[in-house]
């Protein structure tokens, strides 16, 4: 009787492994807010969110919020010279741009944050030579204010001029997954491996929220 | 305990065999792992430390012909960088690699020794000696 006991214990243990969450959680700061329904005060959340956003693109256009409009997107800051951890990123970033390509439902933001250097042109190069013909992926430029800016307060990144650096810049490699909505749901380490693996996975479940 | 002197008389032969490697097998040794260890922290971020580059950005250190025609100008590469268009694998690469000037002869030669012979290369031991005459003659 105890060992039957012990092993129901062991089984509910592993079955709790199994579990996947079925939502993604929301990152970055909230709000409560007072809304009426029904009569009665309800308290809701109001989750942090990417703003309207106006960025030059590898062509040259204009591009805003509104090209990712009921799509999810993966957003990253990088600069076309770096040979630290950019290779890196976005050899793995290529994993999701291969993963999704020709899905209208996803897509993929590139910020420089090279202002000086990588304007338009050289963005062009870069996505050619990494092999992306199409603005599914989209690698943009925007002036070192808005940049830098929009990278810590609206991506939660880090990215900023340091004159003791052999390059003169430093960014952190965060993969952010943002929902159609424009909210923050998940930041994965670009360098390994087994995170971007994980955004992989998180990605569809995202998509499959999309579709209820 | 006589069965404990014979595994002692065979543990000592077989120690007698490892330190036969030649002068040139150990430095080979020497040398493949601590370039693999400088390959990973100088070159495999963007060459990939399976040595199959990025797309058309990077390019591969797989191509054994490439390795081989430019045997002598490695160092200098390595050393000063790569601007310009290069063929490799039968593809054209226009980026520019940095130099890393504050890598020493002996560095240079245990990179060396560890690409040339990974990758699907097979070029043996890359001398600290001829390092320091392949930078010489490039210059």
């Amino acid at each position: 009787m105890r060992n039957l006991f012990y092993l129901l214990f062991l089984g509910l243990i592993l079955s709790a492994c199994n579990q996947t969450p079925d939502q993604l959680p929301y990152l970055g700061e909230r709000a409560p807010v007072e809304k009426m329904v029904d009569g009665k005060k309800v308290i809701d959340t109001i989750y942090q969110s990417i703003p309207p956003f106006q960025f030059r693109n590898q062509d040259s256009l204009l591009i805003s919020e509104k090209d990712f409009e009921g799509k999810i997107y993966v957003s990253d800051f990088f600069f076309t010279s770096c040979n630290t951890i950019c290779p890196i990123m976005h050899r793995n970033m290529l994993k999701v741009y291969e993963k999704y390509k020709g899905n209208p439902q996803v897509k993929i933001l590139s910020h420089t944050i090279d202002y000086k250097y990588d304007l338009p042109s050289r963005l062009k190069k870069y996505a050619t030579k990494l092999g992306i013909n199409d603005h599914q992926w989209e690698f943009v430029h925007g002036s070192k204010d808005s940049i830098y800016q929009f990278a810590a307060k609206n991506y939660l990144v880090a990215a900023y001029e340091d004159q003791q650096d052999p390059q003169g810049l430093v960014h952190q490699g965060w993969f952010v997954l943002v929902d159609k909505n424009r909210h923050l749901r998940g930041a994965y380490d670009g360098t390994k491996t087994d995170q971007v693996e994980q955004l992989l996975k998180d990605m569809d479940l995202l998509l499959q929220e999309n579709e209820k | 305990m006589k069965s404990n002197w014979i595994l002692i008389f065979f543990m000592t032969i077989i120690c007698f065999i490892g330190a036969c490697q030649s002068e040139e097998e150990i430095n080979y040794n020497r040398y493949y792992t601590t370039g693999k260890q400088l390959y990973e922290s100088r070159c495999g971020n963007c060459h990939n430390n399976d040595g199959s580059g990025l797309a058309l950005l990077y390019p591969p250190l797989t191509d054994t012909t490439y390795l081989q025609s430019n045997k002598n100008k490695l160092a200098f590469i390595i050393k000063n960088g790569l601007n310009g268009e290069i063929t490799v694998s039968g593809k054209t690469y226009n980026g520019q690699m940095p130099a890393q000037q504050d890598l020493s002869d002996i560095e240079i030669a245990e990179i060396i020794t560890y690409i040339t012979n990974s990758f699907g290369n097979k070029q043996g031991l890359k001398k600290t000696e001829d390092v320091n005459k392949d930078l010489k003659n490039c210059q």
